[in-house]
C-alpha cells in the first residue's frame, strides 16, 4: 500500500473520536507547554542574572575592607566594608604595581539629601576618581566628568544620574551648570550620566551622584571614613581571562602592604564579579534543568496517556484489525497505522503545547516584569520529544495490533 | 485452480491435540460453484481459513494456481488474500466509521491503487451489486441485505480468483438471503469461482457441488447432477 493512505487511516480514526483524541493529546500539550515555559523562565532568570552583575561593570574586581570568609576563616563575616582598612595609597599601589589593571577606582559612598531650585531628593552619593567611569562601564550623556586635578583639589563639582537630574530639574532640563546642595554643601553639576536603567537587582542605577573623592569624603560621608581611607576599590581587568590572575596579584599586594603574616586572614576582601556571575549562572542553570526535568515528567505522563488510549483502541478495534488483515493488510501496515495514530496525537499535542508554552512564556514575562526569553532550541526539541513520546508509547499498542491473529480478531465481538 | 493434498490442521488444547482437519485432499477448478457443509466442529471453517490464506496447515500442501501457499510468509499471505481472495462473512464485517464507498475501497488501498482509480472502481462495484444510490451511506444506515451487498462489492474489488463466503445468508431473512444467493449465482455465471461454507441445506442445494465434512474429513463430494 501507499504510505500516504496510512495518513488517511490515522486521520480518520482520530477524527472519529474528537473528544477522546483531544483529551489524549492534552497530556502532551501540558507536558510540552510546561517544558517550554520552564526553560523560558530559566533563560529569563539567566539573562536577569547576567544583566544584574554585568550592570556593576564587566571584568570587575571589587576590593572591600574587612575580613572575607575564606577557607579556615571565621564563621562570621564582619560584612564587607564594615572595617576600614583600605586607603587611596592601596589603590595607587594597585594601579602602579599590578599588571593588567585597566582602571583602578577608589570610592567612598554615603547618602545625602539633595536640594536644588526648591526641589529635593534623597540619593546615593559616591566619592570617586575619574577612573570610576571606566571601571563601572559608565559614560557621560552631557557635560563632562570632573578631572584628576579637580578630584585631588577637592573641588565641589558633581556628575549626576538621569533620575537625579529629572527629580531635581524636571524632564528634559539641562542640569549641566546648575547648582545642587548635597546636604548643606553646594556643588556644581558638570555632567550627567548616560542612563543605565534599572539594575537586575531592581535598583535604579540612575539614582546616583558622583563627586570627587576628597570632597565627598570630607563633606558628605563625614566621620565614618577618615584620613585617606576608602570603602571600595574597583579594579577593572582588560579581559575576562585575566580576572583570576589579577585577583591573586591584588590580594598578594594588599597583604604585603597591610603586613599580614603568612596564615593570617586578609583584612580586606576581593570579589571577582566574573566568578560570582559564573556561580550564579550555574545555580540558575541547575534550577532551570530541575524545572525542565519536572516538566519532562509530565510529558512522559502524557505519553503514558497516549499508550493507555491506544491500547483501548486496539482492543475496541480488534475486529477492524482482523478485517483489514483479511482484505490484505500486512502486519506492518497495521503496525504503522496505529503507530502513526499515536505519533499524530502526540505531535499535534506537541504543536499546541508549543503555542501554549510560548504564549505562557510571554504572559509570565509580562506579569513578572521579566525579560521574554523563549529558547530557540526549545521549539525543535519539544517537537522532537513529542514525536519521540508518540513513537515510544505508540510502539507497544501498535505491536499488539500487528500481532493479532486475523481469525481470532474477526471472531471477536 | 486449487489443489489440496493430505491437508492436516492440528490444534493443541492443553495436553491434548485436536485435529480440525485430518488429511483432506480436494481439487477445485476455475469457475466452480462449491458448497462446503457440515456441522460445527467438522473442520469446514478451518478449511475455509486455510483456503483464504488466513491460516496455515500443519501438514500437507495447498497449491493455488500451482503455487504452494502453505509455505508463504505473513506478507506473502497478506498479498495473496488481497489479490486472489474475496471474503464474505456472515456478520458482513464492514467498518462502521466508513461509508459504503470507503469500505469497498479498502482492499484496493492495500493493493496500492491510485485514489482516482480505486474510487471509480468502487463506484462501479457498488453499482453492480445494485447500491449505486447508497455509496455515501454508513453501514448503520443500511439494511442487512444492503450491508452484505457492500461486503460482496468489497470482496470483488481486486478482481479475485476465488470468492470465499462463510454463511453469507446466516444473518439475513429468507428474501434478502435469496437475493444474495442470486447475486452469487450471477457472479459465478460470469466465471468467478465460488466456495460457500454453510450448514444451511437450502443454500448448499443451490451449489453445483456439495462437499460435506465430518470430524475433519470429507464424507461426501457430490456433483449436483452436473457433468
Amino acid at each position: 500500500m501507499k504510505r500516504i493512505d496510512l495518513v488517511g487511516f490515522a486521520a480518520g480514526a482520530i477524527a472519529a473520536h474528537p473528544m477522546r483524541s483531544a483529551l489524549t493529546s492534552l497530556g502532551v500539550v501540558i507536558g510540552v507547554a510546561a517544558v517550554v515555559m520552564m526553560t523560558s523562565i530559566g533563560l529569563g532568570a539567566q539573562q536577569r542574572v547576567t544583566s544584574a552583575i554585568g550592570g556593576l561593570g564587566s571584568n570587575l574586581l571589587i576590593v572591600s575592607p574587612g575580613a572575607s570568609r575564606g577557607p579556615g576563616g571565621g564563621f562570621v563575616s564582619q560584612g564587607a566594608g564594615s572595617g576600614v582598612s583600605l586607603t587611596e595609597d592601596d589603590a595607587g599601589a594597585i594601579a602602579s604595581q599590578v599588571e593588567g589593571a585597566v582602571a583602578v577606582a577608589p570610592a567612598v559612598r554615603g547618602g545625602a539629601q539633595l536640594t536644588a531650585e526648591g526641589a529635593n531628593w534623597q540619593s546615593r552619593v559616591e566619592g570617586v576618581t575619574p577612573d570610576y567611569l571606566t571601571a563601572r562601564d559608565l559614560t557621560i550623556a552631557s557635560g563632562r566628568m570632573f578631572d584628576e586635578t579637580e578630584a585631588r583639589q577637592g573641588r565641589k563639582v558633581i556628575v549626576i544620574g538621569q533620575t537625579v537630574a529629572t527629580e531635581l530639574f524636571g524632564e528634559d532640563a539641562d542640569a549641566v551648570g546648575k547648582r545642587i546642595r548635597v546636604g548643606a554643601v553646594p556643588f556644581e553639576v558638570v555632567g550627567v550620566l548616560t542612563s543605565k536603567g534599572q539594575s537586575g537587582f531592581g535598583q535604579d542605577q540612575d539614582d546616583i551622584v558622583l563627586g570627587p573623592l576628597q570632597a565627598v569624603r570630607s563633606r558628605v560621608v563625614g566621620r565614618r571614613v577618615q584620613g585617606d581611607n576608602v570603602q571600595t576599590i574597583y579594579v577593572k581587568a582588560a579581559t575576562a581571562e585575566d580576572m583570576d590572575r589579577l585577583q591573586e596579584d591584588v590580594t598578594n599586594l594588599l597583604r604585603e602592604r597591610h603586613r599580614i603574616r603568612q596564615g593570617a586572614d586578609d583584612d580586606f576582601s576581593v570579589q571577582n564579579m566574573a566568578s560570582i556571575m559564573e556561580a550564579m549562572q550555574a545555580s540558575v542553570k541547575t534550577f532551570t534543568s530541575l524545572l525542565a526535568a519536572v516538566a519532562a515528567v509530565s510529558l512522559v505522563v502524557g505519553g503514558v496517556g497516549i499508550m493507555n488510549i491506544m491500547l483501548v483502541a486496539v482492543t475496541e478495534r480488534t475486529r477492524e484489525i482482523g478485517l483489514r488483515m483479511a482484505v490484505g493488510a500486512r502486519r506492518n501496515d497495521v503496525l504503522f497505522q496505529f503507530a502513526l495514530e499515536a505519533v499524530t496525537l502526540s505531535v499535534i499535542g506537541g504543536i499546541i503545547g508549543l503555542v501554549v508554552g510560548i504564549g505562557g512564556g510571554f504572559l509570565m514575562a509580562k506579569l513578572g516584569d521579566w525579560p521574554v526569553a523563549i529558547a530557540g532550541w526549545s521549539i525543535p526539541v519539544s517537537l522532537g520529544f513529542s514525536l519521540l513520546v508518540g513513537v515510544v508509547f505508540g510502539a507497544y499498542p501498535s505491536w499488539r495490533a500487528a500481532r493479532l491473529d486475523p481469525i481470532e480478531a474477526l471472531r471477536r465481538e | 485452480m486449487i489443489e489440496i493434498r493430505d491437508l492436516e490442521k492440528v490444534y493443541r488444547m492443553g495436553e491434548e491435540t485436536v485435529a480440525a482437519l485430518a488429511g483432506v485432499s480436494l481439487s477445485i477448478a476455475r469457475g466452480e460453484n462449491v458448497a462446503i457443509t457440515g456441522s460445527s466442529g467438522s473442520g469446514k471453517s478451518t478449511l475455509m481459513n486455510i483456503l483464504g490464506g488466513l491460516d496455515r496447515p500443519s501438514r500437507g500442501t495447498y497449491l493455488f494456481d500451482g503455487e504452494d501457499v502453505s509455505h508463504f510468509d505473513d506478507n506473502a499471505l497478506a498479498d495473496f488474500r488481497n489479490r486472489r481472495i474475496g471474503f464474505v462473512f456472515q456478520s458482513f464485517q464492514l467498518l462502521p466509521r466508513l461509508s459504503a464507498l470507503q469500505n469497498v475501497e479498502l482492499p484496493m488501498i492495500y493493493a496500492g491503487m491510485e485514489p482516482d482509480e480505486r474510487r471509480a472502481r468502487a463506484r462501479h462495484m457498488l453499482e453492480r451489486v445494485g447500491l449505486g444510490a447508497r455509496m455515501g451511506h454508513k453501514p448503520t444506515q443500511m439494511s442487512g441485505g444492503q450491508q452484505q451487498r457492500v461486503a460482496i462489492a468489497r470482496a470483488l474489488a481486486n478482481a479475485p480468483d476465488l470468492l470465499l463466503a462463510d454463511e453469507p445468508t446466516g444473518a439475513l431473512d429468507t428474501q434478502t438471503g435469496n437475493d444474495v444467493m442470486a447475486l452469487f449465482k450471477a457472479l459465478n455465471a460470469e466465471g468467478l469461482t465460488l466456495v460457500i461454507v454453510t450448514h444451511d441445506a437450502d443454500v448448499a442445494a443451490e451449489a453445483d457441488r456439495r462437499i460435506t465434512f465430518r470430524d475433519g474429513l470429507i464424507v461426501s463430494d457430490a456433483n449436483g447432477g452436473r457433468p
